[in-house]
C-alpha cells in the first residue's frame, strides 16, 4: 500500500468535488467530502475493476445507495480514467452524463445502477450478490449507505434477507457522519444502538474511522476474511471533511460553495493537506 | 359463435403459475421471488419444480422488487408475484426508480386484481394498479383475458422484451376460452367479434363478459365489435386507428377504476386523432367491498347483461 499516493488522490478528488459543485451551483457537498477516503481506498486499492472495460465480468460492484453523494463517485471515476476529468464540469447540466443522482442509462462509464431514492440500493446489492453466488462468481458487491438512510424501513427488509441467504460477498459501508438534512441523526430519528441492530439481524459488524484511509483499508481486509455472513462496516466520518470551517455542520449536507467561497475552501483544503 | 364455447372455468392465476413453471423448464435463467403467499399466487408450482431457483423473501414487497432488480443485473430474469395491491402500490417508488429508470428486466405478477377478488374486500382488490403503472416510462403492462392467455403472456414477457413487465391476473375461475396455441404479443390485441354499431374494448376478465354482452345485443339488432386489449402498455394503436375510422361509439370495460385504466388509455389516445364518444365501464371512483364475486360484478355493472344494458342506453342517448 502506497499511503502517500492514496492520500494525494484524496486531495485531488476533494478538489474536484469542490470545483464541480461550485460550477454546478447545487448538489450535496458534505457527504461527498466525507466519503473521499472510502472511495479512494475502494477504487485505487481494494476493488477489482477496469476503467478501460467498465463492464468487465470480473469486476467488483459498487452500489451507491445514497445517490445524492454522486460527486464523490463521479470524481473518483474520473480520476481513475473512466472518463475525462474535464467532464466533471458538466455535473447537473442539461444533456450531461453526470446527472444530479447517478443514472445508469446516461451512458457514463462505471455507473452500475441508478440510485437517488433512499433505501433501495442495499436491496439491489443483495439481489446482485445472490445472483453472483448462483453463478459461482467471486465478485464482491459493495453498497454505500448513509446513516440517515437507515431510517428507511425497506433497508431493514434488505438487511434481513442478506443474512438469511448468507451473502458473504456483500459489504455494506455505512457513512456514519451522524447528521442528515434536518440535523443530527440522534435528534431526527435515533439510530443507536446501531451496531447491535445490525448484529442482531445476523451481520458481521465492524467499525472504523472512515476518514483514516489506512484504518478503513485494514478494516475492509478484515471483513474479507469473514465467511457465511454479510458484512457491514460502520465508518465514522465527519461531514465536510477537509474543509475545517464546515466540518460536522449538517447545514452543508445539501449546500455548495459559491464561486467566491470556492477559493477560500480550496485554500482550507490545501492547509488541511499541509500544502501551504 | 361455437369458438366462444366455455370448455372450462380456470383462474388466470393458475395460467400464470403454469406458464411460469413451463417457462422455467425452457429458460434456466428464470428465478422466482416468493412473498409468503406463494400458493395463492400459484408460484408454488415453479418452487416445487425448481427449489434452487425460488427465493422466499418473506412479507417484504419493497425488498422483493429491488432485490429482483439486483438479480436482473446478473442476467437472471426474476419474477416477483404477489397480490397486485401490495406488489404494485406499496412498491411504486421501487418499481419507478430501480426497475423502470434502470430499464431492468424484471417481471411482476399482479394477482387478485379487480373487484372479483370478492370476500376479502377493498384492501385486497386491486383497482388502481394499471393507473399507477401506466405513466412509468419503460413499463410494459399485460392484462390477459383468461388462463390460457395468461399462460402465453408469461412467455411473451420473457421472449419479447427486456423491459420491466407487469402481468395482471385475477383470483376466481373464469371461462377459459382463448386458443392456448395462439401466441400473444406486446402492443397487440385480438378482434373477437365484428360489428358496425359500437366497438367494445375490454381487458382481463371483462373480455368474456363483453363478448357475452355483444351476443345479447346482437339479438336486438345492435352489432358490436369486441376487442381483447390484453396489451395495455403499449396499446395496440393500429387496431384503435382502424376502429375510430369506422365506428362512431366506443365502450371500454375493465375490472379497474374508470380513472386511469384501459378507458383512460384509450381516450387519451383517440382524443388526439378522432375524438369518439366513449363510455368507460369500470369501478366508479369508489373502494371495493366484501361480497361474492358475482354479486360484486353485478353491483358494479360488470356482468354481461348489465354491460349490454349500459351500452344500449349509451347508444340511445347519443
Amino acid at each position: 500500500m502506497d499511503k502517500n499516493f492514496l492520500i494525494e488522490k484524496t486531495y485531488e478528488i476533494r478538489r474536484s468535488i469542490l470545483e464541480m459543485l461550485a460550477e454546478a451551483g447545487s448538489g450535496h457537498l458534505g457527504g461527498s467530502l466525507d466519503l473521499v477516503e472510502i472511495f479512494t481506498a475502494l477504487y485505487f486499492y481494494l476493488l477489482k475493476h477496469n476503467p478501460q472495460n467498465p463492464r468487465w465480468e470480473g469486476r467488483d460492484y459498487v452500489i451507491l445507495s445514497i445517490g445524492h453523494v454522486a460527486p464523490v463517485l463521479y470524481a473518483t471515476l474520473a480520476h481513475c480514467n473512466y472518463f475525462p476529468i474535464n467532464e466533471l464540469k458538466t455535473l447537473r447540466k442539461l444533456g450531461s452524463r453526470l446527472q444530479g443522482h447517478p443514472c445508469k442509462e446516461s451512458g457514463l462509464p462505471g455507473i452500475e445502477v441508478s440510485t437517488g431514492s433512499l433505501g433501495q440500493g442495499l436491496s439491489i446489492a443483495c439481489g446482485l450478490a445472490l445472483g453472483l453466488k448462483l453463478d459461482n462468481k467471486k465478485n464482491k458487491v459493495v453498497c454505500i449507505c448513509g446513516d440517515g438512510e437507515l431510517q428507511e424501513g425497506s433497508i431493514w427488509e434488505a438487511i434481513m434477507s442478506a443474512s438469511h441467504y448468507k451473502l458473504d460477498n456483500l459489504y455494506c459501508i455505512v457513512d456514519r457522519n451522524g447528521v442528515q438534512i434536518d440535523g443530527e441523526t440522534s435528534k431526527v430519528m435515533e439510530l443507536e444502538p446501531l451496531q447491535d441492530k445490525w448484529q442482531s439481524f445476523g451481520w458481521y459488524v465492524l467499525s472504523c474511522n472512515g476518514n483514516d484511509i489506512v484504518n478503513f483499508i485494514n478494516t475492509f481486509k478484515e471483513a474479507e476474511k469473514i465467511t457465511e455472513k454479510p458484512k457491514v462496516i460502520i465508518a465514522f466520518t465527519k461531514m465536510g471533511k477537509g474543509i475545517k470551517s464546515i466540518e460536522g455542520d449538517y447545514r452543508w449536507h445539501a449546500k455548495v460553495p459559491s464561486k467566491v467561497q470556492l477559493e477560500s475552501f480550496l485554500k482550507e483544503l490545501s492547509e488541511y493537506y499541509g500544502k501551504i | 359463435m361455437e369458438k366462444f364455447e366455455i370448455k372450462e372455468y380456470k383462474a388466470t392465476r393458475l395460467g400464470f403459475g403454469e406458464g411460469l413453471r413451463d417457462a422455467g423448464k425452457k429458460y434456466n435463467n428464470i428465478v422466482v421471488i416468493g412473498s409468503d403467499i406463494s400458493a395463492s399466487v400459484c408460484v408454488d408450482l415453479f418452487a416445487k419444480e425448481f427449489p434452487n431457483r425460488f427465493f422466499s423473501l418473506g412479507i417484504a414487497e419493497q425488498n422483493a422488487i429491488t432485490f429482483a432488480c439486483g438479480l436482473a443485473l446478473t442476467g437472471k430474469i426474476p419474477f416477483v408475484a404477489s397480490y397486485a395491491t401490495f406488489i404494485v402500490m406499496r412498491t411504486l417508488d421501487q418499481i419507478r426508480v430501480s426497475a423502470c429508470y434502470n430499464k431492468l428486466n424484471i417481471k411482476i405478477g399482479g394477482a387478485h386484481s379487480g373487484i372479483s377478488v370478492g370476500p376479502d374486500g377493498a384492501t385486497h382488490q386491486a383497482l388502481e394498479d394499471i393507473a399507477v403503472l401506466r405513466p412509468l416510462p419503460n413499463m410494459v403492462i399485460l392484462s390477459p383475458a383468461d388462463a390460457n392467455q395468461t399462460y402465453n403472456c408469461v412467455f411473451t414477457a420473457i421472449e419479447e422484451t427486456n423491459l420491466p413487465t407487469y402481468i395482471r391476473f385475477g383470483r376466481e375461475p373464469i371461462p377459459n376460452f382463448t386458443d392456448k396455441n395462439k401466441k400473444t404479443s406486446i402492443g397487440k390485441s385480438e378482434v373477437l367479434l365484428e360489428g358496425k354499431h359500437c366497438c367494445i374494448i375490454a381487458t382481463g376478465s371483462m373480455v368474456w363478459e363483453s363478448l357475452q354482452a355483444a351476443l345479447l345485443l346482437k339479438k336486438e339488432g345492435i352489432f358490436c365489435t369486441v376487442i381483447n386489449m390484453y396489451s395495455i402498455k403499449p396499446l395496440d394503436t393500429n387496431i384503435i386507428n382502424e376502429v375510430i375510422s369506422n365506428i362512431d361509439y366506443i365502450v371500454t370495460v375493465e375490472e379497474h377504476q374508470r380513472i386511469g385504466g384501459l378507458g383512460g388509455a384509450i381516450t387519451e389516445y383517440i382524443s388526439q386523432y378522432k375524438p369518439t364518444k366513449t363510455l368507460i365501464l369500470g369501478i366508479p371512483d369508489v373502494f371495493g367491498e366484501s361480497g361474492q364475486p358475482d354479486e360484486l360484478l353485478e353491483k358494479y355493472d360488470l356482468k354481461s347483461y348489465k354491460i349490454s344494458q349500459k351500452i344500449k342506453s349509451f347508444l340511445q342517448k347519443n
